[in-house]
């Protein structure tokens, strides 16, 4: 699985780091870093991620590995 | 064997989540999803902040909803696979005794589970006439047209201080119009927030031009000869000119279509603890229309509008409906999210987080409610747990603590021991 975050649209509000925080971290107000190839287990927290962030920011590239 | 099929009735965010969950619960044959919108599902809180601010007024009314749909449109999961959409479709009647739809069209189309999903509408002030200068905003259309009345200068009277018409006067002002909230309570959002956090949030709005009318409601309108507004006249009796009046007064289940099937449609659809819809087979329910017990609070039943409903109530009522089309018990955990929400008005986020109105006890757990720009924290809390609580100004980092003791104290587990 690879992993981005479109900050153009990411409004901050900090779900995918409550959801999967392995994965995602806020590191101050506007500063979001994250995995870009998460491990396996955090496979079904980041899908969650996706379809609960408000603004849709984060977009899931391959499903399959 | 013939392909089973579930529908879904109902094409925005609550039916996205629900075949992507239907999905991931390993359900591999038929899906369809009938909408009455002419759109893929699109994400709806931008409606009435950012989207609304920016539709395009210069564009036809299609073009401008295209677009505006471009820039709203979900991300679906890629592993949702194929889906018949039937979109620019609604459900006329439910006969759920035999499994059977009736579409707008009279086509009928049967099931063999059936995911309700149908959401809610606006409801309207009970007050006739002015029809081209009323406004709701719930969908794509009604955000172009409405985007079209808040021209600067324009002067705009919202009925309704909840959180969709705060977010509207924050825009709206934005834009340039001149803004009054008419409210039936003592302040803004003060069901949700109670009233001191609701009182500062109202001295927000007023600091920048926002005018609030309290305990009053729109008695009636003002119009010219062609049926124009030209203003409102409030129950205390005064008379605000305007000429644009958008409604935020709320949103009703749409359960017409469900009728005659001896549901319990009293506030939306009644489901167990496992979203199984009362009194029928075969069916769940998901999203805003839902009216449940959530297991971390109690067996009370309720309707809740937050915006994270949806993908909470689907991951619990798509695997209940698998399960059950295969003729097997519910598999997992019953209903217990900690449901949460968001709001942005002007340069102001406010978070919530689990149940906050109608707590035993409030208490200030950061900040000063006086000086709300800095940051507030606000929780919850009955029996001497906490149940919920509200941030203003504050950001996710610091809210992280507040989340873990919240998680901790209205667990399932801890409930169980008080």
């Amino acid at each position: 699985m690879r992993v981005t975050v479109h900050l153009d649209v990411c409004e901050y509000h900090g779900q995918c780091a409550i959801v999967a925080p392995r994965v995602f971290t806020l590191k101050d107000r506007e500063t979001l870093v994250w995995a870009e190839e998460p491990e396996p287990d955090d496979f079904d927290a980041v899908e969650l991620a996706a379809a609960g962030c408000p603004t849709q920011a984060i977009e899931i590239l391959d499903e399959s590995v | 064997m013939r392909n089973r099929q579930i529908v879904i009735a109902g094409a925005s965010l609550g039916g996205l989540r629900a075949a992507e969950q239907l999905r991931a619960a390993g359900w591999h044959e038929g899906i369809t999803i009938i909408g009455d919108e002419p759109f893929m599902p699109y994400n709806r809180p931008p409606l009435s902040k950012e989207a609304l601010r920016c539709a395009q007024s210069s564009l036809g009314d299609a073009r401008a909803c295209d677009e505006l749909h471009a820039s709203t449109r979900l991300r679906m999961s890629r592993s949702l696979g194929e889906v018949n959409w039937r979109l620019g479709t609604a459900v006329k009647k439910a006969l759920l005794g035999d499994r059977m739809l009736m579409l707008d069209d009279d086509e009928i189309i049967e099931y063999d589970g059936l995911v309700i999903a149908t959401g809610l509408r606006p409801r309207r002030l009970p007050i006739d006439g002015c029809a081209a200068s009323r406004f709701v905003l719930r969908n794509l259309e009604e955000t172009v047209r409405l985007r079209r009345a808040l021209t600067p200068g324009a002067r705009v009277v919202i009925a309704g201080g909840g959180f969709i018409g705060c977010e509207v006067a924050a825009t709206a002002t934005t834009l340039g119009c001149e803004v009054t909230v008419v409210e039936p309570l003592a302040a803004p959002m003060i069901a949700a927030l109670g009233a001191a956090l609701a009182q500062a949030i109202q001295a927000h709005h007023a600091t920048r031009g926002v005018r609030f009318c309290t305990r009053q409601t729109i008695a009636e309108l003002v119009a010219d000869r062609s049926d124009q507004l030209r203003g409102v006249v409030l129950t205390g009796g005064e008379t605000v000119r305007c000429d644009v009046l958008v409604e935020a007064i709320g949103a009703a289940p749409n359960t017409a279509w469900l009728e005659g099937n001896g549901l319990d449609l009293t506030d939306g659809v009644l489901c167990d603890e496992w979203l199984r819809v009362d009194n029928a087979d075969y069916a769940v329910a998901v999203g805003d229309i839902v009216r449940a017990p959530n297991a971390r609070f109690g067996t009370n039943a309720r309707r809740v509008e937050h915006w994270c409903v949806p993908l909470d109530t689907a991951r619990t009522a798509a695997p209940t409906l698998v399960a059950t089309v295969d003729q097997n018990p519910p598999r997992g955990n019953p209903y217990a999210p900690l449901p949460s929400f968001w709001s942005d008005q002007f340069d102001l986020r406010i978070h919530g987080y689990g149940l906050f109105a109608r707590a035993d006890e409030y208490a200030i757990l950061e900040g000063d409610v006086a000086s709300i720009e800095t940051g507030v924290v606000v929780s919850a809390s009955t029996g001497g747990r906490m149940t919920g609580f509200v941030a203003l100004g504050m950001t996710p980092t610091e809210l992280s603590p507040y989340v873990a003791t919240l998680t901790e104290q209205s667990s399932i587990h801890s409930s169980e021991a008080a």
